[in-house]
């Protein structure tokens, strides 16, 4: 309660809008001892004073009452109906809507029809017809305005008694013998009134507004007594002489109605988790570069350099570094393979290349990425927007939330290509099937008319490399592209992708979890671990004689066919936390190596020949692995 | 697609009929006799006996339902008393009103609420953001019949750019641009509330969509950021923008009471408030069960439309 008191001041419009509407509450609690002219005493000589003019602040109306009394008292009605209305109905439909959900079955499927039925109406066509019936009146529109909202709170705290009804808490209850009604009373009532107090704080505005409507119909408040609607209902027909009139109980429902928004914005942002977690900020075309050291130069490695990379998350004040200075290189029809835990940083690493990181929170912090020699965290957003996809392509890890599920696979390819080059609708038919063909989708022709979710997975992720395939890149991203399909479809798509480097020249950086991936396709690999590379080198010397430890764990968590009895292991521990890295190495906790001097100081990655380790005490010493 | 019109109007069936039970049911509550009600308390015993009768006001309520059911599914809403003129004659003329103005401000809204939206959102905490925000709230919070008297002052009185009140000129002909200048006031009073609320909901379906993963793949292709926003993430953020599309149509449609008072529109809102001042229950009666029909069925349209969008809906 304490913390959702702070963030509802935290938020200055939430607070602001309290704050005006506890003074319009105040007003209106003093109003009976301020000293005011009777609001309903007319005095025809005196009609349309101006506001400011003497004996009458805000003026008078076409009778000669006093405004400023006449609107205290005004809204002191309009809200006194208004919450009325509103506690009305929330009792109402809690009521019902806890029934409903208790009890379950018919009960619920009867009063639930009723409910939608009642919500098939345009909401004031139901007022009319109750108004209708019942006479005008300000109780009668107090009665129609709760009516119709009553089907709101019952739909809603049904929905929550449904959840509650069968948690264990009130099976004890029923098992302990206590009846329904003290069930509801103690079990299920103190869990929903949260719900109904929120649902309240939203909807009395509403309410406030739909009294104050029906006023203003002539339907509601009668005269002499007057709310709010019925004040601008009577000041209309004096509108073009008279004006003041109407803008003085029209400012302050605007007045009120606007804090209350205000106030009921404030109080679900604050109940709100998605908000406090940023997580409901909108990615960035590319991803937000903030370089403050030197930029490496290039060196000529490859077609492909990364050069002491650095991707970090910043959230609220906390820094995650997710790649904490990575450098790789990857030749023209080389494959290079990126391999570590879930966590490790090397999806960050593949997305950092494009700009691909979500951002916010994602920032690139240092280092460079070249592309023949040009650097891109440099470059501008047009540069990078014209690259993807025609220099370096992506391929990601489940297709069924990577295609977009409203367009035909047929467009989706269609639009990769168009993306840089325009194409005709027929020549763009034609080389979506040679697309889809290529990457032996049975049945292409037919196939471009398919919607992603028509598909088996592993028709989506070919649609998927196709995709990748449309401007014929240099080099293809794969983030762990077999990870989501079952074993033979992964080995199919595997030497796919293999006969597709071959005959294209491609250079494939393959990032996966999965030694055996690994050891079937790549000619490099890299291992990460917590945002660092800490061994790397060609992958049959690798898979011969490794020399990290986590190296090794990771070889062993691979099945093997024909080795039926030996056990999988699985990593003791989990990889640290990338906003507090620990000294030294950040295996250290969960390796058997571990000795003293691993904790302290910065441990450097070493080169021997082709091979690299981030290790003091590695099971093969490096110079013996790389001969 | 034919089958699944067919069967979502069918399931609409039960629906029209709880309404004209509700309607009913309403009704039956009105306190005392409605022949005297009709005739006023200086009527003779003899004349209300007779209105009973004719109204079939003697007959048990269940007896009742099923005369008013059974006439109505013949075109007959019975006859206005104040107007002395078959209900559904009046109606329809008035109706024909209505549709033209709440059918205006639901396109305005539509279209306003959903740019600003996807503008808002794609500019998340950004100038244009706070601006369509701030904005937002305040035509939330006005009532629309005050926003539509101001406007009156504003642009009728003082500027002289639009007509008062009313649909057609007193004078002069009756074509497509005096109907638009008249049309222009009340359209946007009417659409301010709704447009808020629509800019406001997909605002936040469209940051909702911009994180999914389609999304990045569709910048991974290259595509432009323009067609990423307009194209990839508002068509996938129209799934749960359509929805309140047909909810909202119930709220310019209740609006139209408002503005058509404010702005002596002809319509069916305003007919219904005259005939309740004036305890003409059945041009009330005849007029609710009307317009709700008519809503059950747009609301069966706005399914139909979120089907052709959606493939994945079973149709």
């Amino acid at each position: 309660m304490k913390v959702f008191l702070k963030l509802l001041a935290r938020n200055r419009l939430a607070l602001a809008g309290g704050i005006v509407l506890m003074l319009v509450v105040f007003l209106v609690l003093i109003t009976p001892i301020l000293p005011l002219a009777d609001p309903d005493v007319t005095n025809t000589a005196n009609r349309f004073k101006l506001p400011f003019s003497e004996g009458a602040i805000l003026g008078t109306d076409h009778l000669g009452r006093d405004l400023l009394s006449r609107l205290l008292w005004g809204t002191q009605l309009s809200l006194a109906v208004g919450f009325a209305a509103a506690i009305v109905a929330a009792t109402l439909g809690a009521t019902i809507g806890i029934i409903a959900g208790y009890y379950g079955g018919r009960t619920d499927n009867v009063i639930m029809r009723g409910v939608d039925m009642l919500m098939a109406f345009p909401y004031i066509l139901l007022a009319l017809a109750i108004v209708a019936a019942l006479g005008p009146g300000l109780f009668n529109a107090l009665v129609a305005v709760a009516a119709v909202n009553v089907p709101f709170f019952a739909r809603n705290i049904r929905g929550i008694t449904v959840g509650i009804a069968h948690k264990e808490f009130v099976d004890a209850a029923r098992l302990a013998g206590l009846s329904d009604t003290r069930i509801i009373l103690t079990e299920i009532l103190p869990n929903v009134i949260p719900v109904i107090v929120i649902a309240m704080s939203t909807t009395i505005g509403w309410m406030i507004l739909e009294t104050a409507g029906l006023s203003f119909l002539g339907l509601g408040s009668q005269p002499p007594q007057a709310d709010l609607g019925s004040m601008l209902g009577e000041a209309r027909s004096a509108l073009i002489t008279n004006p003041h009139t109407s803008i003085v109980p029209g400012v302050m429902i605007l007045i009120i109605v606007m804090s209350i928004n205000l106030l009921g914005d404030g109080v679900r942002d604050a109940l709100d988790p998605r908000l406090k977690s940023g997580a409901l900020s909108r990615p960035m075309a590319a991803t937000m570069v903030k370089r403050d050291g030197p930029v490496p130069a290039a060196t000529g490695d490859g077609l492909l350099e990364l050069q002491n990379l650095q991707t970090q998350f910043h959230v609220k004040d906390r820094v995650y570094r997710a790649v904490g200075g990575v450098s790789l290189h990857v030749k023209r029809g080389e494959c290079l393979g990126i391999i570590g835990e879930s966590g490790s940083g090397k999806s960050v690493t593949a997305l950092s290349v494009m700009g691909l990181v979500a951002s916010p929170p994602g920032v690139i912090s240092g280092g460079a990425v070249r592309y023949d020699g040009e650097d891109l965290i440099g470059a501008p957003y047009r540069r990078l927007r014209d690259m993807r996809g025609k220099n370096v392509a992506y391929i990601f890890q489940d297709p069924l939330a990577t295609l977009h599920p409203l367009y035909r696979v047929g467009e989706q390819l269609i639009e990769a290509i168009r993306a840089h080059r325009p194409i005709g609708k027929e020549e763009g038919q034609k080389k979506a099937i040679e697309l889809l063909e290529a990457v032996r989708m049975p049945n292409a022709a037919k196939r471009i008319s398919d919607y992603p979710h028509e598909m088996s997975g592993g028709m989506r992720q070919r649609v998927g490399i196709a995709m990748a395939l449309a401007n014929d890149p240099d080099i293809i991203i794969a983030d762990e592209p077999t990870t989501a399909l079952d074993v033979t479809v992964q080995a199919q798509i595997l030497a796919m992708l293999d006969d597709l480097r071959r005959s294209r020249g491609l250079a494939i950086v393959f990032i996966t979890h999965d030694f055996g991936v690994v050891a079937q396709l790549c000619d490099r690999v890299a291992v990460m671990y917590a945002g660092r590379i800490v061994e790397e080198g060609p992958t049959a010397s690798i898979l011969d004689k490794p020399t990290h430890p986590y190296t090794t764990r990771l070889m062993a968590c691979v099945p093997q066919l024909g080795e039926g009895k030996r056990r999988l292991e699985a990593i003791p521990g989990l990889p640290p936390v990338v906003d507090k890295l620990p000294d030294g190495c950040a295996f250290a906790d969960r390796c058997e190596r571990v000795q003293a001097d691993c904790r302290t100081g910065e441990i450097a990655l070493e080169r021997k020949g082709d091979r690299a380790v981030r290790c003091l005490h590695p099971v093969t010493p490096l110079q013996e692995a790389a001969e | 697609m034919t089958g699944y019109i067919l069967k979502r109007l069918l399931s609409a069936i039960p629906v029209l009929l709880g309404i004209t039970v509700i309607v009913f049911l309403i009704m039956a509550m009105i306190p005392g006799d409605p022949a005297t009600a009709i005739l006023g308390s200086y009527a003779t015993p003899e004349n209300v006996e007779k209105l009973n009768r004719e109204l079939g006001l003697d007959k048990s309520l269940v007896q009742q339902y099923f005369i008013w059911l059974g006439n109505m599914l013949q075109g007959d809403f019975g006859t206005s008393f104040a107007l002395n003129r078959p209900v559904i004659d009046e109606v329809l003329e008035r109706f024909n009103a209505t549709l033209i103005l709440a059918g205006t401000a639901f396109l305005l809204c539509s279209v306003f609420g959903i740019v600003a939206g996807v503008i808002s959102a794609a500019n998340q905490y950004g100038a244009a953001d706070k601006a369509i925000t701030f904005v937002v709230l305040l035509g939330i919070s006005i009532p629309s019949f005050f926003l539509g008297m101001m406007m009156i002052l504003l642009f009728a009185v003082n500027l002289r750019a639009f007509p008062v009140s009313g649909m057609w000129p007193i004078y002069g002909d009756r074509n497509l641009g005096a109907l638009i200048s008249h049309l222009t006031l009340p359209a946007i009073a009417m659409a301010v509330v709704a447009t808020g609320v629509i800019a406001r909901l997909s605002r936040s379906a469209m940051l909702e969509v911009l994180r999914q993963d389609f999304i990045r793949t569709a910048r991974a292709k290259g595509v432009h950021e323009r067609g990423v926003i307009w194209r990839h993430a508002l068509k996938a953020a129209m799934v749960s923008i359509i929805p309140v599309l047909g909810i909202q149509a119930g709220f310019v449609l209740s609006g139209a009471v408002y503005i058509e008072i404010v702005f002596q529109w002809p319509g069916v809102g305003r007919m219904l408030v005259d005939a309740i001042l004036k305890r003409d229950i059945l041009l009330v009666q005849g007029g609710v069960v009307f317009v709700a029909a008519c809503y059950v069925l747009f609301n069966i349209a706005v399914d139909v439309a979120q089907s052709l969008l959606d493939p994945r809906i079973k149709t």
